[in-house]
């Protein structure tokens, strides 16, 4: 492999990106607006959750517990009658609905154990489950502080100083900001590195570059390191420009630490591209081959959802993938300040995986070229 | 014609300006072409011909001045799709209209029912026109598989089948063998006597067919030279052939540089061999190829490789690069077997290939640069080598030009300079003159000639130009495969006792064809029943939806999809793949996160404080915290998602009744994970509260107890997998079809069959319904499978109504093809438009589809896109109909902006849509 050809192979590919204005538009988006949106756009996991109240008991106490719920995190409670509950629910108006049944109040007080429905929309499994509980303890809260008046027993004042570290307000712009940077990178780099081959061979120009001399490996590596550059270049000031001065979201760790992962990450991803290339036939078919591998990539490497709940076999399979590792670092280098002690394992897993890639590209690559 | 002004015009402009960025491709241009005629149009490459004639069939935008066809003003769009079905226009490029998956008959079929010809009478016009056209032996043949020859005649059979009174042929010989040229004009000339009604305006680079020609237009620079018949032509100049004619038309400057090509006789020493080859075979499958194909050419000489279409020469080249490996035999380049990975004989030969092969994203100098420096050339001698070459192959004032805004004929020079760059010894040139005028060719062999002579470069050439052949050292004539002759070729035209070496070439291959040739061209005359009366009018309905041309459009459109089984299982195992990954993988509940506890006091009850967090579910607990650095470190690795601390005398605090506070640390890197982690760690607390209550105060304590019954609904189990088949079924059924509507449309912009949207006679909403009708349907195919996998296989309940389900997945279908048809209507590549529909649905289908959050949460532009989203419709939909029981009139507010979603974006897309190039 000579230096000079992999370098003017890679100015080559430069300048078609260069003269592509659709495309830098679409890179520039993808690391700009884009997050832009997702910070601002990702709502609370309890941002305006839509709750009725069924109040058949019409007590003070009842009353008491429809002011508890207020925006941001629940919607102002309306009063509904039992049967519109049903109603609204189906149609979605609502993720929750509170039924206190008559009588509430004054068995309360008389010691009865009564109970309060709470009806939750569990296909909105977010909410579902964060918001319960937070139901729960509301009405708990109003109930004790309710109760307290009647009674004179003190409960152990035990307090649980609850604080949530690296991200004090739990807001979900920060991580879905970050998030979307770190997502980007695999997709553009993939698209960017296949499609400019599968560019190259329905222009017939590879064949061209075979009667030259140039290698196959060459070749590949040409197409490698400027799309991996301009992502890396895409992701700095993504992180700088976007993240950090425009959406004042703090980085905890340090951003070189990130390049250098994003720079392996990359090395995988645009492999992959190169891999998906030389199995896809035309333009089409390589487009949804990214849909098949991209999306799942992206969706189950734990930047969207958490993995710690994925079945095993998935898990184990998502190991193997790039993203899981990336995810994993870009988490801890962002938010928790992890530094290169803390991250090595995740470092050296991309860079074995980016090689396997590598090996396994160049492999098919030169197959293809018969 | 019904303006009644000249009615014996075919065509006429006036004042016909026209520009591309910066370039001036016609420059008021005025021109009569009379009716019934044979017109040419000559000229060097890329002087206005091409952009002439798409003015005039209506492929391209008029820009400036006036353009009538048969009477009607082309530039109003009414007049233009009244008289469309009245021309035809065949553009330049082998089959560059056709679709190469495609039979024979199939493309033949598209047309006739583009048209609105019934079918008895296409199928007989069809039959007939492959009979004329002799390709009536192969209709099943896909015609990508077709030779150039025979590529054009199909185009000719697809521009015929509606019998055109005017027809345009924008050069449709280029790159076709002689015989096959022969054969082709015999054709047209048996229409035209059929017709005699019908004017053919033709751009030709062949000086020896446009001498045939009624009546000629010589241009250049966008300008008319001149205009009358070959023969006032000749005699305005003052010369007896038309290719000396056309030369002494040109302006001084240029006629200044051309000289009649001199090849000095070879020096008869050094015959050394470059290139040999022995029994060089190839099979693909079954089929060979080449057989046995074995030549020796000595150092120097300029070695012709003549013969039909797809008989074998492109091949043999590509075996001799090393590009193919042979089946059988050898091919030695200056005594070394050809080997791909000898790296240093490659720098020893040049190749250019048929194909265009060159960088467009690169101006012509960083071509040049380019391959100058991957031959290692040192880099000191690189710019005056580009300058040398660049001055050889006439390409100085476009050295900062883009190669795809040249035309054919430069771009074939540029290639040929690329390719001898390097100064190599040898050069496999395929084709290099196919497109080029006669002033750049004769230049371009005459540099052969000097490189041949004083170089002593062997030079290894095919041609379909026979002054060409005749200028070679020695020829070889090829036929499927086969070397039927190898000689000089005074040798050849003398064995063969013909008057030329043209009549020469087509003897033999009358020979090796038989029949079949003959019978093609007795057959020509025959067409002219063929060509009866037609009523136009019927097939330039005004209409704006005719089903007909809808349905050709669809139909063509699913056979493609058919012959591309890859791209149909990709969409249709894809998607259950998709199903069943994000189905079980997506999950939001958590459980088993890794705590670890910080406890100052080792006591009884501070342990069963942790117990109680240890034995939830939620937690499962890891080895103790030493200290806060541990704490630290452990969380910032990530290995710990809460970390619980117990302060000094907990116990004996607790005891006493005095303020005690538990410090509690969430992992808040993940939002969604640290709040439901913070509402089980409350709960948990509160737990462990009140049984200390209990403990204290016995059964009292329960004195303001209530019970608050949660009740899940739709998901009694609250499984991930409930909550999200649909949602991913939603998912899935946004990005492939979204995906593959794009992509069937741009693509045909990319490989330029979107010309026959320009000129036929359907609309852009026809275009668009046939685009998208069988992505819908394959969309509905998949989502049947899916619906059935999720309920048979995946297990979630379907518990509403079917029929609304099916409806709403029509709806969906039909608004994610749109999205596809959309997107597609104003991107024009490839890689642009798989970018940009990934994001698009990843961000309709993943972020804003109410998946995760509810659309009901989202706040300002997310709320806004989340209501217009016809993925969040359809999850509400999809959910509904399998966990909410739910039908149609519980879900009238999604079904409606579901039925909206579709319609807005087929119209967004006609808007957007162009009729005509720029």
């Amino acid at each position: 492999m000579r230096i000079a050809t992999v370098w003017r192979l890679g100015i080559k590919e430069l300048w078609g990106l260069v003269r592509t204005p659709a495309l830098l538009v679409l890179i520039l988006f993808a690391f700009s607006l884009q997050i832009y949106v997702a910070a601002t756009a990702t709502p609370f996991t309890l941002n305006k959750a839509p709750i009725s109240i069924v109040d058949e008991d019409v007590s003070p106490l009842s009353a008491r517990i429809a002011t508890a719920f207020y925006l941001p995190w629940f919607t102002p409670p309306q009063t509904i009658t039992l049967s519109q509950m049903n109603r609204r629910m189906d149609a979605g108006i609502d993720t929750f609905t509170l039924v206190i049944p008559a009588g509430f109040q004054r068995d309360l007080l008389a010691g009865a154990e009564p109970a309060i429905q709470l009806n939750v929309d569990a296909t909105r499994m977010t909410q579902a489950f964060t918001g319960a509980g937070y139901v729960q303890a509301i009405v708990a809260g109003e109930v004790a502080e309710f109760a307290r008046r009647y009674r004179a027993e003190e409960v152990p004042p035990v307090d649980l100083v609850l604080r949530a570290r690296f991200n004090p307000e739990l807001n979900p712009g920060w991580f879905g900001a970050m998030m979307e940077v770190v997502n980007n990178v695999s997709l553009l780099s993939v698209i960017l590195a296949g499609a400019a081959l599968i560019r190259e061979r329905e222009r017939g120009t590879i064949e061209h570059l075979l009667v030259m001399p140039v290698t196959p490996v060459e070749i590949m590596v040409g197409k490698i390191w400027p799309m991996a550059l301009v992502v890396l270049g895409a992701v700095l000031f993504s992180m700088t420009i976007v993240v950090q001065a425009w959406l004042d979201i703090p980085v905890a760790g340090s951003l070189w630490l990130l390049m250098a992962g994003a720079a392996l990450q990359l090395f995988a991803t645009t492999s992959l591209g190169i891999l998906l290339a030389t199995v896809a036939g035309s333009m089409p078919q390589f487009g949804l081959l990214l849909m098949l591998v991209l999306f799942p990539l992206q969706i189950l490497a734990g930047g969207l959802t958490p993995v710690e709940n994925m079945p095993d076999a998935l898990r184990w399979a998502m190991s193997a993938a790039p993203d899981t590792h990336f995810v994993s670092l870009a988490q801890a280098v962002l938010f928790r300040g992890a530094g290169l002690d803390t991250v090595w394992p995740q470092l050296a897993s991309l860079a074995a995986i980016g090689t396997a890639f590598f090996a396994l590209s160049l492999w098919r690559f030169r197959k293809s070229l018969g | 014609m019904s303006e009644g002004e000249k009615p014996a015009l075919a065509a006429s402009v006036r004042g016909l300006g026209h520009s591309f960025k910066t370039a001036r491709a016609l420059d008021d241009v005025t021109l009569d072409f009379p009716a019934g005629r044979m017109l040419g149009l000559i000229g060097p490459d890329g002087v206005g011909k091409s952009t002439l004639l798409s003015l005039i069939a209506g492929a391209r935008k008029v820009q400036e001045g006036e353009v009538t066809a048969l009477g009607a003003d082309m530039r109003d769009a009414a007049a233009r799709a009244g008289v469309g079905p009245r021309i035809a226009y065949m553009p330049q490029g082998l089959g560059k209209n056709l679709y190469p998956t495609l039979s024979v008959f199939e493309n033949v079929d598209f047309f006739g029912r583009l048209f609105g010809h019934a079918r008895a009478e296409r199928e007989r016009r069809i039959r007939e026109l492959l009979a004329a056209t002799g390709l009536d032996p192969f209709p099943d043949r896909p015609a990508g598989k077709l030779s150039g020859g025979m590529k054009q005649k199909l185009g000719l059979c697809c521009a015929l089948i509606h019998d055109p009174d005017l027809l345009i042929l924008d050069e449709p010989t280029t790159g076709v063998d002689p015989l096959a040229r022969r054969q082709f004009w015999d054709l047209i000339g048996g229409i035209r006597a059929g017709r005699p009604g019908m004017g053919v305006i033709v751009a030709t680079a062949y000086m020896e067919e446009a001498a045939g020609f009624d009546w000629l237009v010589a241009m250049d620079e966008g300008k008319v030279l001149a205009t009358g018949t070959p023969a006032e032509l000749q005699r305005r100049t003052g010369t007896d052939s038309l290719d000396d004619a056309f030369i002494a038309l040109m302006p001084e400057h240029k006629r200044s540089r051309h000289r009649g090509v001199v090849i000095p006789p070879r020096p008869a020493d050094g015959q050394e061999t470059a290139i040999e080859a022995e029994g060089l075979t190839i099979r693909f499958g079954d089929f060979t190829a080449v057989d046995d194909v074995s030549f020796r050419i000595p150092r120097g000489e300029i070695f012709g490789f003549l013969g039909s279409n797809g008989c074998g020469k492109t091949t043999t080249m590509k075996m001799l690069t090393g590009l193919l490996p042979a089946s059988e035999g050898t091919a030695r380049l200056f005594g070394h077997e050809v080997d791909p990975r000898d790296i240093e004989t490659r720098r020893r030969v040049g190749y250019m290939s048929q194909s265009f092969s060159l960088y467009s994203e690169l101006t012509v100098r960083q071509n040049l640069d380019l391959h100058a420096r991957l031959f290692s050339l040192p880099p000191q001698a690189i710019p005056a080598r580009i300058e040398e070459m660049a001055r050889r192959f006439d390409l100085l004032e476009i050295m900062d030009a883009l190669p795809d805004a040249l035309p054919l004929g430069v771009t074939q020079r540029l290639s040929l300079a690329v390719a001898m760059i390097h100064a190599p010894e040898m050069l496999i040139l395929d084709e290099p003159t196919s497109g080029v005028d006669p002033i750049a060719r004769d230049a371009l062999w005459q540099s052969f000639a000097d490189l041949s002579r004083e170089d002593g470069v062997t030079i290894f050439i095919s041609t379909h130009f026979m002054n060409e052949a005749e200028r070679c050292d020695r020829i070889s004539l090829m036929h499927a495969g086969k070397v039927l002759v190898s000689d000089t070729p005074a040798a050849i035209v003398e064995q063969r006792g013909c008057k030329d070496l043209e009549e020469a070439f087509v003897s033999y291959l009358e020979e090796a064809i038989g029949e079949s040739g003959r019978a093609a061209k007795a057959a020509a005359p025959d067409l002219a029943p063929v060509i009866a009366e037609y009523d136009h009018h019927a097939a330039g309905r005004r209409r704006i939806l005719d089903p007909l041309r809808v349905m050709s459009y669809a139909r063509r459109e699913a056979l493609e999809l058919r012959r591309d089984p890859i791209r149909a299982s990709f969409a249709f195992i894809g998607s259950l793949v998709l199903l069943f990954v994000l189905g079980y993988g997506i999950s939001m509940d958590v459980r088993e996160l890794p705590f670890a506890v910080l406890d100052h006091d080792r006591t009884t009850a501070s342990r069963d404080y942790t117990l109680d967090i240890a034995g939830s579910p939620w937690f499962t607990e890891r080895p103790p915290l030493a200290s806060h650095a541990d704490l630290d470190r452990r969380m910032r690795s990530g290995e710990l998602s809460l970390a619980i601390e117990i302060p000094p005398g907990f116990a004996r605090d607790v005891a006493a009744g005095r303020d005690v506070g538990v410090g509690a640390w969430i992992d808040g890197a993940m939002p969604s994970r640290a709040e439901t982690a913070q509402g089980y760690v409350q709960g948990l607390h509160a737990h462990w509260l009140q049984s200390r209550a209990r403990e204290l105060y016995g059964e009292a304590a329960l004195a303001a107890d209530f019970r608050l019954e949660t009740r899940f609904r739709y998901n009694p189990g609250v499984e991930s997998l409930v909550a999200m088949v649909p949602a991913v079924i939603a998912l899935v059924l946004l990005f492939i079809p979204a995906m593959l509507s794009t992509l069937a449309i741009v693509r045909e912009k990319d490989l330029g069959s979107i010309v026959n949207l320009y000129v036929t006679p359907v609309t852009r909403l026809e275009f668009l319904l046939g685009k998208q009708l069988p992505y819908v349907g394959l969309s509905m195919l998949n989502f049947a499978t899916l619906t059935a996998f999720a309920v048979f296989v995946q297990g979630v309940p379907f518990t509403g109504s079917l029929a609304a389900f099916v409806v709403g997945g029509l709806l969906y279908a039909v608004a994610a093809t749109g999205l596809g048809l959309f997107i597609s209507s104003f991107m024009n590549s490839q890689i642009a438009a798989i970018f940009f529909t990934t994001i698009v649905t990843m961000l309709l289908a993943v972020q804003y589809s109410g998946m995760i959050d509810p659309v009901a949460s989202m706040e300002g532009s997310a709320a806004a896109i989340g209501a217009i989203n016809p993925a969040s419709h359809f999850v509400t939909i999809a959910r509904g109909a399998f966990s909410k029981a739910l039908g149609f009139a519980d879900l009238a507010g999604s079904f409606a902006a579901l039925a909206a979603a579709g319609p807005a974006l087929l119209a967004l897309s006609v808007l957007f849509l162009r009729k005509q190039a720029r």
